[in-house]
């Protein structure tokens, strides 16, 4: 529990309403997306503005208590179970859409802002900003900035760090920073914006982010294609790419998923199929003509079997209706859902696809994998029962060899999830022990207490994952 | 109360909760937060405990003893809309409306935060007059007397009525007129279709629905005579149970259920239709409430697997309507707010949209926020009049943005909320709310000729 003379001077700035440590407030934000972690913090508070985030960092600072920033609490890797205890700091109240700056494209916004709120208003405007993580009806900004969020567009259009530009962030000595700004080049001094993004809150509070916007895309084009044999699937995925098309959309369905999906939303899809690759492409008319004429003929040289190019927007929303349920359906097969995040080269989809199998033949547990076949960035997804300790385990285990799998086919630990207090141990495998001793210097310089979200990124222990077990 | 007393209070709360409550669902939530935005209260709020995945985590922690079942858990079970928007949107398709009943349940046995009046209220019209039609009827009449007699206009003339809280003023000023009689006491008990028939049916004419809003179900036999369907009534049926169910009161809401099931399932019928979302949503859901009854639970089947919405029932297989070109008819704008347990429970959207556009001469607008809740939620207006008022106020809001001459609703609870809403937003004489039904009685051809 926080020290009552601290929690004075908290109230103090933040007013009464704005400082809680009942147990229902500790208890709703013990948690995350994240399945099994959950730690009680200290106490919760909702700032308004910088300068109330600010004076918060001082007296934290002084006190060495830690704190976590919040935005929806929807990460997958631990990041904001608070396993040190300290304050949970709720970002929703500074949720402004400050500007939107027609003549230079940018728009400034607060942290606690919803994504989807967010894209719908530049929408209205007439304008595009392209990053679309699944969760991004209920993630806010500064969240998808902190784990550097990617989406279903992140292929051609880049993941959230393409288009954060500057950045106002809170120290842990509660000094205001201000980097880039709205200019499109800027290379005075290190990159501090590109260092925060990403940074999973362990570096600084982000207060207010300038954000890059796009022309939207004129017209858009869907189709789906059937492969019988993976390794077919994974060949039009690089072939796509060495013809120097880059889809928007570029998705793959595995088997298994091919049958969850099937069963739960009754689309009548081929069971025997080892993969599907969802594809759409935007742009100017012509060109996504073009476009999906070269790729529906690369599909039919790798031998797809069945091959459909949506004709009109609700044919298209049927198409995408595979894709979209995967998720709802996996997660309603066994209790515990375990969405994973690894990487590799696309050239290897096939080769990780079939080590997953492998891996979750040998442990005995239930795998399905789909995701980001352009990106690389697949979705392995065990389902399981958090009760069941001895299937956790198996699951672990075999989550481990998969992310070895991953780094030794030249890929990584986490595509766009972040590191968190999940994938903590495995990160020393992916950039060595000179990687994690840079990051740490780093990490000193911007929070010598270590109050910023401890417990994260790096592990005491390498190599075990950690999971708390809860009945 | 001492320490101890409380003590003990809260043992046995927590003993309930545990046994009441459903691990299974407890775990089936993996913490996504995808019924975030759908909820009203964390809408309104921002808060996580007020959302569907805190809620579900306190009661996590209170299974798991985390946490002891204090008075601010109690408070925020009570929060809640049971609007139930947040299961559509979950993708593990975790069983939100079952895990808040059983918290309620457990917890209306040990409650002490409720005000005497609220307990009165319930123990009323929970124990005695829901449960039984005639006494429903019985109560309509008091109310029409005090409606008719001039005992209202007193009362509202001499500030009798500032004796009580501000919102029950307000929802005193907008009850309708109470009908003398039933719809069965009006129309009888069997009514033929009109041309070939599809099926029989049988009305589920409801407690409230039948004193305040008789015409209603009136209106809703002779739209499905019209369709092509043969209507029973069943006489001696009951209340279906829902104000209980949501308020902890299951083992009420049991027996009201079996004894629905038997007189309905004596009237052997193809479909059990409701013309309120509310009621609906509950006997869809009779299966569930009796799933740990031997004896019961075939027949429960039997019976959820029959029920539908009157608009859907009409969509799904009547006979198309006809609707009247009448001039007086022209250019009128209509919008509808759903009934969240239409919406929700039933998974019926559609079927009321589309019957809206059928009718000739009429601009359908949809209303901003439409699947949200109105804020009414059974007693919920009564017991939580604070945020209530709030979630009325930005529907208001959207009301008012659409320009609609109607607004139409699916439910008589709905509908007496946004007959408040309108009267409190100043809205009379701009727009009316009228039960679906109504409406396209109104203008279906043949009626008043
Ligand atoms: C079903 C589902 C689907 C998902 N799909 C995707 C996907 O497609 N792509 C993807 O990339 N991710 C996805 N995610 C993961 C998650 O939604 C993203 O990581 C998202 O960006 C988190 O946003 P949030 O607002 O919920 O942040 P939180 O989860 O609250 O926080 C995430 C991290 O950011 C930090 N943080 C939050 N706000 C600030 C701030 N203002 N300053 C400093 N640090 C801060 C926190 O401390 C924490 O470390 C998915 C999650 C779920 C549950
Ligand atoms: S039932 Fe309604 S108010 Fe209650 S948690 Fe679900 S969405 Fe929110
Ligand atoms: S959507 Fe379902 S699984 Fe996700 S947090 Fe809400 S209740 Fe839990």
């Amino acid at each position: 529990m926080l020290k009552p003379e601290v929690k004075c001077e908290l109230i103090a700035i933040l007013g009464e309403s704005y400082v809680k440590d009942d147990m229902q407030s500790r208890v709703t934000h013990s948690y995350d997306g994240t399945p099994m972690l959950q730690s009680l913090p200290d106490a919760v508070i909702y700032p308004y503005n910088t300068q109330q985030v600010s004076e918060v960092m001082k007296v934290l600072s002084r006190q060495r208590i830690p704190v976590i920033g919040r935005g929806s609490g929807t990460n997958l890797c631990g990041g904001t179970v608070p396993v040190l205890g300290g304050v949970v700091m709720v970002m929703h109240r500074m949720n402004q859409i400050l500007e939107v700056d027609m003549e230079n494209l940018t728009a400034s916004v607060q942290p606690g802002l919803n994504t989807k709120q967010f894209t719908t208003h530049v929408e209205q405007l007439g304008l595009f900003y392209p990053p679309d993580p699944s969760s991004m009806s209920i993630s806010t900004i500064g969240g998808n900035i902190a784990e550097c969020s990617g989406g279903l567009r992140g292929l051609k259009y880049g993941t959230t760090k393409d288009y954060v530009i500057g950045l106002e962030a809170v120290l842990a000595n509660g000094d205001i920073i201000r980097t880039g700004g709205k200019l499109m080049k800027d290379v005075a001094g290190y990159d501090l914006t590109k260092l925060l993004v990403g940074s999973e809150g362990t570096l600084a509070i982000i207060t207010e982010a300038t954000l890059k916007l796009v022309p939207p895309p004129k017209y858009k084009k869907t189709m789906l294609a059937m492969y019988k044999d993976l390794n077919g699937a994974a060949r039009t995925v690089s072939k796509i790419i060495e013809n120097r098309i880059i889809p928007a959309t570029l998705e793959i369905l595995d088997n298994s998923t091919i049958r969850v999906v099937d069963a739960f939303a009754n689309l009548g899809l081929p069971l025997q199929m080892e993969a599907i690759l969802l594809i759409e492409q935007d742009g100017e008319i012509e060109s996504v003509e073009r476009d999906i004429a070269s790729i529906t003929a690369i599909c039919h040289s790798e031998q797809a079997e069945q091959i459909s190019v949506a004709e009109s927007a609700e044919e298209a929303e049927r198409l995408l209706t595979a894709r979209r349920s995967a998720f709802t359906a996996l997660a309603r097969l066994r209790p515990t859902t375990i969405l994973e995040d690894a990487t590799v080269p696309r050239s290897k989809i096939a080769d990780m696809i079939i080590e997953i199998n492998r891996i979750a033949a040998k442990h005995q547990v239930q795998i399905c994998t789909f995701g980001h076949a352009g990106d690389g960035n697949l979705h392995p997804t065990a389902l399981t029962d958090a009760r069941n300790t001895d299937e956790i385990h198996r699951v672990e285990a075999a989550f481990e060899e998969i992310f070895e799998a991953a780094i030794s086919l030249g890929g990584t630990i986490t595509g766009e999830h972040g590191v968190g207090m999940v994938k903590a141990p495995f990160l020393e495998w992916k950039i060595g022990r000179s990687g994690i001793e840079v990051m740490k210097a780093i990490k000193h310089a911007f929070d010598p207490f270590n109050i910023l979200n401890p417990g994260k990124v790096f592990a005491k222990e390498s190599r075990k994952r950690v999971v708390i077990d809860r009945g | 109360m001492d320490k101890t007393s409380e003590d003990v209070r809260l043992n046995s709360l927590t003993e309930k909760l545990r046994l009441r409550l459903d691990g299974d669902q407890l775990t089936n939530c993996m913490r996504c937060g995808f019924c975030l935005p759908a909820c009203p209260t964390f809408a309104e709020t921002g808060i996580e405990a007020e959302s569907p995945r805190g809620r579900i985590a306190l009661m996590k922690a209170v299974k798991d003893g985390i946490m002891a079942p204090d008075v601010a858990f109690e408070e925020q079970m009570n929060h809640c809309l049971g609007c139930r928007a947040c299961e559509p949107a979950c993708p593990a398709d975790v069983k939100y409306g079952q895990l808040i009943e059983q918290a309620r349940d457990a917890i209306e046995d040990h409650t002490k935060t409720h005000r005497g009046w609220v307990k009165l209220v319930r123990h009323t019209a929970f124990q005695t007059i829901f449960p039984n039609q005639k006494r429903v009827r019985w109560m309509g009449k008091g109310l029409r007397f005090y409606q008719t007699s001039g005992m209202r206009t007193l009362a509202r003339k001499t500030g009798a009525m500032k004796m009580f809280p501000k919102h029950m003023r307000e929802m005193e000023e907008i009850l309708p007129d109470v009908a003398v009689q039933g719809v069965v006491e009006q129309i009888g008990i069997l009514h033929p279709a009109k041309g070939e028939k599809i099926a029989t049916v049988a009305l589920f004419r409801g407690c409230l629905m039948d004193v305040l809003f008789a015409d209603t179900n009136i209106h809703t036999v002779d739209l499905l005579t019209e369709a092509g369907f043969e209507v029973v009534i069943p006489e001696q049926q009951n209340c279906c149970g829902a104000m209980h169910a949501h308020s902890g009161e299951i083992e009420g809401a049991r027996s009201l259920a079996r004894s629905n099931i038997s007189i309905f399932k004596a009237a052997g019928v193809d479909y059990i239709v409701s013309n309120a979302g509310g009621c609906g949503a509950l006997l869809l859901e009779y299966d569930h409430l009796l799933h740990e009854d031997e004896q019961w639970k075939d027949d429960a089947m039997w019976f959820a697997e029959r029920v539908i919405d009157v608009s859907d029932l009409l969509v799904r297989m009547g006979r198309l309507l006809v609707f009247s070109e009448r001039e007086e008819n022209q250019c009128v704008r209509i919008t509808y707010q759903d009934s969240c347990h239409l919406r929700n429970v039933m998974r019926s959207s559609d079927a009321p949209r589309r019957l809206m556009r059928q009718v000739t001469g009429v601009e359908f607008v949809e209303m901003k926020e439409a699947e949200r809740c109105c804020g009414s939620a059974g007693t919920y207006t009564l017991t939580q009049p604070v945020m209530s008022g709030q979630i009325l106020d930005h529907k208001m809001e959207h009301v008012r943005a659409t320009d609609a001459q109607y607004l139409l609703t699916s439910n008589p609870g709905c509908l007496l909320q946004m007959m408040h809403g309108i009267n409190q937003h100043g809205l009379n004489g701009q727009m009316k709310a009228v039960h679906i039904v109504d409406f396209l009685h109104e203008r279906m051809c043949g009626q008043d000729e």
